[in-house]
């Protein structure tokens, strides 16, 4: 195949653009689709300072390059999820990667922060992990971002999250979460007068118009060593599986994924905008961070503490975190 | 055809693409990228025998959700 734009040899075809690229033809191209979402979603302005979460795998290490490449004053944020081996692997590729580009980089440790790892949370809580680490996650990336202070938190989203996720939530009809799904989540404030604090960052995605074959790419294509291993927890993992079922549509069909994604945002995501709870947030009696609005005689602590006191309680009874199972899902 | 990760040995006959490569490991080639010599192959590339490759697995799970 040739470069679409300069007839070179090409190494990555994109089918759903019908067009292929030479390596600084795609990097070009990836970096026009990251510039037009920041543009098209009023993602931020050129000197917004971002905090970008970034794990160490593909698409947030192409992000932080994309981002620093387009000229934004950005700084990484890692969170040591103690997930053993993997977290060690995946904090030294992200230490590696700033050191060379001399981007910053903040590293925090959900143990050292909280006192439980991903692992033992998930066991003595009884949750899947990836619940649990997902919401570990954005507790701390929201607390990092405003003890910080950063206008804007970053993440690596890219389309097939995107597109799975609303796929997930189509299949359940998890309304509340429909309402919630785009590319930008405006910024909380809680309280009034004196004690008005910004209580929710805004968070952006500006990887959405990019399928995850091509951060994949970019990654390759930019020498970026990233983790190509995927988290030992994750076996089993329904994301997973739907990325699975839609990549087959996308291959049969392609342009099946922006189809699906963008086409709701266009035509049905304000469609679900007042099936959300957001607009009933409370700070949490514990840590003062926001949650709905409990109903009447229930404790307004939010689901992050509920899940600490759980885990404490359990570790207090004696009741021992079983090890990480670390298995290779192929 | 040697085939890295996971590593393997794979028999071909015949000149072959990169799609009759993944059609005969049932592979769907929107979920991975393959590599030869450290270089990224498009769809029409054909493969020799002595190929050493890799085929890289692009999708990954996760917490998912609209806020993580």
């Amino acid at each position: 195949m040739k470069c679409k734009v300069c007839r070179g040899h090409a190494v990555v075809d994109i089918r759903r653009h019908n067009a292929a690229f030479c390596t600084d033809h795609f990097t070009e191209h990836i970096h026009n689709q990251v510039a037009k979402a920041i543009k098209e979603f009023h993602m931020f302005g050129p000197d917004a300072r971002l905090l970008i979460a970034v794990s160490g795998g593909k698409d947030s290490l192409a992000l932080w390059d994309i981002l620093l490449q387009l000229g934004y004053d950005v700084t990484g944020f890692y969170l040591d999820l103690g997930i053993g081996s993997y977290s060690t692997r995946s904090k030294e590729a992200t230490i590696a990667f700033a050191e060379e580009r001399d981007a910053k980089l903040i590293v925090r440790s959900l143990a050292e922060e909280h006192g439980f790892t991903v692992p033992e949370l998930a066991s003595l809580t009884n949750r899947v992990p990836c619940s649990g680490c997902g919401l570990n996650k954005r507790y701390e990336f929201n607390r990092a971002a405003l003890e910080e202070g950063f206008d804007i938190l970053v993440t690596g989203h890219n389309l097939d999250d995107e597109v799975a996720t609303l796929f997930g939530n189509v299949l359940h009809w998890n309304t509340d979460m429909l309402a919630r799904q785009g590319p930008v989540l405006e910024e909380r404030v809680l309280g009034e007068g004196d004690r008005r604090r910004m209580a929710l960052v805004r968070k952006v995605k500006p990887l959405v118009r990019v399928a995850e074959r091509e951060t994949a790419a970019y990654a390759v294509v930019r020498g970026i060593d990233y983790i190509v291993e995927e988290c030992p927890m994750v076996e089993g993992n329904v994301q997973h599986k739907y990325k699975e079922a839609i990549a087959m549509l996308e291959e049969s069909s392609p342009g099946t994924k922006h189809q699906m994604y963008f086409g709701f945002l266009k035509k049905a995501a304000s469609r679900f905008a007042d099936e959300t709870d957001a607009a009933n947030l409370v700070g949490c009696a514990n840590c003062g961070s926001p949650t709905i609005a409990p109903e009447a005689g229930s404790d307004r602590v939010c689901s992050f503490c509920r899940m600490q006191s759980l885990a404490q309680r359990r570790r207090d009874d004696g009741y021992r975190a079983r090890p990480v199972r670390v298995r290779k899902r192929r | 055809m040697r085939l890295r990760n996971p590593d393997r040995i794979i028999e071909v006959s015949g000149p072959r693409t990169v799609p009759d490569l993944l059609r005969s490991l049932e592979i769907v080639p929107e979920a991975v990228l393959v590599i030869r010599d450290a270089t990224l192959l498009t769809r029409d590339e054909e493969l020799e025998e002595h190929d050493e490759l890799e085929v890289r697995p692009v999708l990954s799970g996760g917490a998912g959700g609209p806020g993580s």
